[in-house]
């Protein structure tokens, strides 16, 4: 079965699951969904802490390198103009007793500095910021982006992951999203076709989902929530659904059972039926909602 | 000998800042004519690097020592790749770490902190 978001055939539906802070269940409900799905594609886009990998365990793993540029100079044709220097709106260089110093980690590598001198003084270098493994578990194409410690901005890393696929475009993709709304969930966000917002039913857990909704509804992306950790008494979260009319795509028990499954890096779909069929009713609800 | 204090407003009666890279001013003092220049850092509400593009405005004055109470990583290399020293200041007085440091009494910071950056 495929599923794609428009007619054509052409572009694979890539659903997003996002929160607005880590330990939600993001992780918990993009893994099982791509289990259920049969053949699916996880890309794990929380590269500063991608855990995905923990639960699906995946075989045969591929290793790709992801290296951004980095500015040389040419300290012979540098005249010391400082164009280089006034251009870089990251503060990453300094001509210092005529010389031009480079600091390599605070570069966003734009390469701003590169079109600005007029001495043609600049040459790039690869600078390795991190990895994709990509391997395969049970019939889930799994794909993790690693950054390296002390790296500033693990963009180039998920841009690879969302465009660098296998060969199977039409697989429908579940992506684990870092947590929160900053740069680098909106450059995930970007990538997605529909977006999955997990809650949790505290006043912080709506605060948080009021932020990812925010973040969501000005991408202009299509989205739904799944309440996680449901207890008995008052759901600020699910109040915040009824509030703003967003559509709730199911509601996950606080569970024992669940607790116990996923600390021990089980997949729950694949240890309890019970939470197999759950889980293929939320997919079933997600699919309806994001191609009606 | 120029040196270099970041302070908290362009007045020698201000107080010295806590932060070098942020610092929305730098006292340049001239140790020989006792001539007080301020300098505004236009790095102070830059959202990341502020200490290299602050410590570029404070080497461009062509200063010998930078008397500070903190230094950053990378302040600190463009500072000492322009051949300044790095004091650490004691209190907050101007005046009064302006004379410590010609008396000898002030020490060179040691301790670099790292970046302290914002994403």
């Amino acid at each position: 079965m495929r599923f794609t978001p428009d007619s054509t055939g052409i572009d694979p539906m890539k659903i997003a699951v996002l929160s607005g802070k880590g330990g939600t269940g993001k992780t918990l409900v993009s893994v099982n969904l791509a289990e259920v799905a049969g053949q699916a594609r996880y890309l794990d886009c929380d590269v500063e802490e991608p855990n995905g990998h923990l639960f699906f365990k995946p075989g045969d793993l591929e290793i790709e390198r992801v290296a951004v540029k980095i500015p040389v100079v040419d300290q012979d044709k540098c005249t010391g103009c400082r164009k280089c220097v006034d251009f870089c709106q990251f503060n990453a260089l300094a001509y210092i007793r005529e010389e031009l110093i480079v600091f390599e980690e605070i570069c966003h590598s734009c390469g701003g500095c590169v079109l600005v001198c007029p001495e043609k003084a600049f040459s790039e270098k690869d600078k390795e910021i991190g990895r994709i493994e990509r391997g395969v578990s049970g019939q889930v194409q799994v794909h993790s982006g690693i950054m390296n410690t002390g790296e500033e901005s693990g963009i180039p890393i998920i841009d690879r992951l969302l465009e660098g696929q296998d060969d199977d475009p039409d697989l429908l993709t579940f992506i684990d999203c870092p947590p929160g709304t900053s740069c680098i969930v909106m450059e995930t966000v970007a990538g997605a076709d529909y977006c999955v917002l997990v809650a949790e039913p505290t006043i912080f857990g709506a605060h948080n989902l009021a932020m990812v909704y925010q973040l969501v509804n000005l991408m202009g992306k299509p989205l739904g929530v799944v309440l996680n950790k449901i207890q008995e008494g008052d759901n600020p979260s699910e109040a915040f659904c009824l509030e703003k009319g967003l559509p709730i795509l199911g509601s996950i028990p606080f569970d024992q059972k669940l607790g116990l499954i996923n600390s021990k890096g089980e997949i729950a779909v694949r240890e309890d039926q019970g939470y197999r069929i759950w889980f293929e009713e939320l997919l079933t609800v997600i699919l309806e909602e994001a191609c009606p | 000998m120029k040196l270099a204090i970041p302070v908290d407003s362009n007045s020698i009666e201000s107080k010295v800042c806590m932060s070098f890279g942020r610092a929305p001013y730098y006292l340049i003092h001239d140790t020989e004519s006792k001539e007080n220049q301020f300098v505004l850092n236009t790095a102070a509400q830059s959202a990341g690097g502020a200490g290299v593009r602050a410590a570029q405005i404070v080497a461009d004055q062509k200063v010998d020592a930078v008397l500070t109470p903190r230094c950053g990583q990378n302040a600190a290399g463009v500072l000492l790749a322009a051949k300044a020293r790095i004091y650490r200041t004691k209190g907050e007085s101007i005046k009064e770490n302006i004379d410590a440091f010609l008396e000898g009494k002030l020490s060179e910071l040691d301790e670099i902190h790292a970046g302290l950056h914002r994403h």
